[in-house]
């Protein structure tokens, strides 16, 4: 029994991170159909946002504000990692959005850019970023542990995902957005600037990689490789749960996280890596459109 | 108000349009007729900027717009409501309605248009592409009107609807003909009503105008030897 609820539990934490670093993707990606190899590398400068933002409170603010610094690189982090989308966006994606190829090629050299970047300004060793005192420890539950930092990523990946929908379905730039993807032409003819939703949503995507990046400095140290690390998975939930279905990437990540669970529970973790590959590819043979499927016409 | 110059547009690398020469003066409802093929709605989006002409200008209000997006057009004040209706079909009619918005300077959606078609007002929370077909193309015009366009294109917007609709859609035509400042570029097959709207008639063959006159001198006979197949 315990055992079962530690699986679930596990499984709906591993699940909840695979959303967090999948969100931004499922935007870019899943909406927009960019494939953009440099997300991971989004998600390292939100990681190593956080590791300035410490180093800053480290040395100039009084002590008993450090755990300040986690809540402030939250959107911090998301506003430097929207940035640098938009960077990306305005001078190489822009050109690219008809043409897959090229931009996979064009965004892998991004990431490979990014990547040198960071290890010539932070170094290449990881670094270590200390958690707010508040995400320390956990709650005990009979024989069941549950660190706060894993709780912390939970509650996180629910917050960024009602953002999410309350941005896409109740305000008027996320109207333009949803216009945009499913007719780009007549939203234009209507007066639409198609340029400025692909710019904004673009920006966006790359933000919650940030916020995704701030968010894994709980789980670990951070390297410049860190974004190689989650890539494969990002993807992995974006196609499982169907490209083009914004929502779809919440049953991505939460069944690949449970299944992934229950495969390491009963196996190891190089074999339960291996079963949940194999589990995907069998899910894609059978549904090659993944879970849900809206088609997204945004490059008619 | 619009003025076509020596245009010549297509697709690629084949031009579908060419010697072009066509103008609408203010408050004129301009129709064109012509066969299935011969590059009416070619025309249509080469006005809306869809396609860029390979020859020639499009002048609108005095200013040449030949290089200008769609989307600035629509800011000027140009509606279009295309043959296929293009609604978003993920969106409820009433956001269809909104986007229509984004063109004027208007922020509410005008009363006006749900007298024109009570319909949408009963079903303004339906998804788009719920719609029936002329459900769509009475939405399609709507979401034109919404932003007071001083000059509107309509591509065939009566084409394969039942009759009671596509009686209401003329009366629409009409009252827009007679009540509002709007100029007009109408895209249509019938003849009998061409006459009861049109100010200046041009009927195209082959992709070039091969006849044009005042609707009230229009000859039917001379007419009909285009249209026949
Ligand atoms: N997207 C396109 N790509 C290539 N050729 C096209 C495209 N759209 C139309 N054509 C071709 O251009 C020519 C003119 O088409 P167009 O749609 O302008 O005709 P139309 O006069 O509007 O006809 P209809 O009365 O059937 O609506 C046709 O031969 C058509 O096959
Ligand atoms: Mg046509």
């Amino acid at each position: 029994m315990t055992d079962l609820m530690v699986t679930l539990f596990n499984g709906l934490s591993l699940g909840s991170i695979l959303l967090l670093i999948a969100l931004g993707l499922a935007i870019t990606f899943g909406l927009m159909n960019v494939i953009n190899m440099a997300h991971g590398e989004l998600i390292m400068i939100g990681a190593y946002v956080t590791f300035v933002m410490q180093n800053i409170f480290i040395n100039y603010i009084p002590e008993q504000y450090f755990d300040l610094y986690f809540i402030l690189s939250i959107p911090i982090a998301m506003v430097v990692a929207a940035a640098f989308g938009m960077l990306m966006e305005v001078s190489l994606i822009r050109y690219l959005y008809k043409r897959p190829l090229d931009s996979l090629l064009a965004t892998w050299g991004v990431s490979l850019l990014l990547q040198q970047l960071a290890r010539t300004i932070f170094g290449a060793p990881n670094v270590g970023v200390k958690s707010p005192s508040f995400l320390e420890g956990g709650v005990e539950v009979g024989s069941m542990y549950f660190a706060y930092p894993r709780l912390f990523i939970l509650g996180l990946a629910l917050v960024c995902l009602a953002g999410i929908y309350l941005y896409f379905y109740k305000t008027g730039n996320g109207r333009r957005v949803r216009a945009v993807m499913q007719n780009r032409q007549m939203a234009e003819c209507l007066g639409v600037s198609t340029r400025k939703v692909d710019l904004i949503t673009f920006a966006i995507g790359s933000g919650f990689a940030g916020v995704a990046g701030c968010a894994l400095t709980l789980l670990g140290a951070i390297g410049p490789t860190i974004g190689t690390n989650y890539i494969i998975d990002a993807f992995m939930v974006v196609v499982v749960g169907g490209v083009g279905a914004l929502f779809g990437a919440v049953a991505g990540a939460f069944g690949i996280g449970f299944f992934n669970t229950v495969f390491e529970f009963w196996t190891n973790a190089s074999l339960g890596k291996v079963f949940i590959f194999l589990l995907i590819i069998a899910f894609l043979q059978w549904r090659p459109s993944g879970l849900v499927t809206t088609r997204s016409r945004s490059l008619d | 108000m619009l003025k076509l110059a020596d245009l010549e547009a297509g697709y690629g690398e084949s031009m579908v349009i060419r010697n072009i020469d066509l103008e609408v003066k203010e408050n004129q409802v301009v129709c064109i007729m012509g066969r299935n093929g011969v590059g009416k709605t070619t025309l249509l989006k080469t006005i809306m900027g869809i396609i860029s002409p390979k020859k020639g200008e499009v002048n609108y209000q005095g200013n040449d717009i030949t290089k200008k997006r769609p989307s600035f057009r629509a800011k000027q004040g140009i509606g279009y409501v295309p043959q296929g209706r293009e609604i978003f079909p993920k969106l409820t009619v009433y956001e269809n309605l909104l986007i229509g918005l984004e063109a004027g300077n208007e922020k509410e959606v005008n009363e006006k248009v749900y007298e024109y078609f009570p319909i949408l007002k009963e079903f303004r929370n339906r998804n788009g592409g719920d719609l029936s077909g002329g459900q769509q193309q009475q939405l399609a015009i709507a979401r034109a009107l919404v932003s007071n366009p001083s000059f509107l294109l309509l591509d065939e917007p009566t084409e394969g609807i039942q009759p009671n609709i596509v009686q209401d859609i003329q009366g629409v035509i009409k009252d827009i003909k007679e009540n509002s400042q709007t100029s007009m570029i109408l895209v249509e097959q019938d003849l009998e009503f061409v006459k009861s709207v049109a100010d200046y008639v041009y009927v195209v063959d082959h992709g070039s105008i091969v006849y044009e006159k005042a609707a009230h001198e229009i000859d039917d006979e001379e007419v009909y030897q285009y249209l026949s197949v």
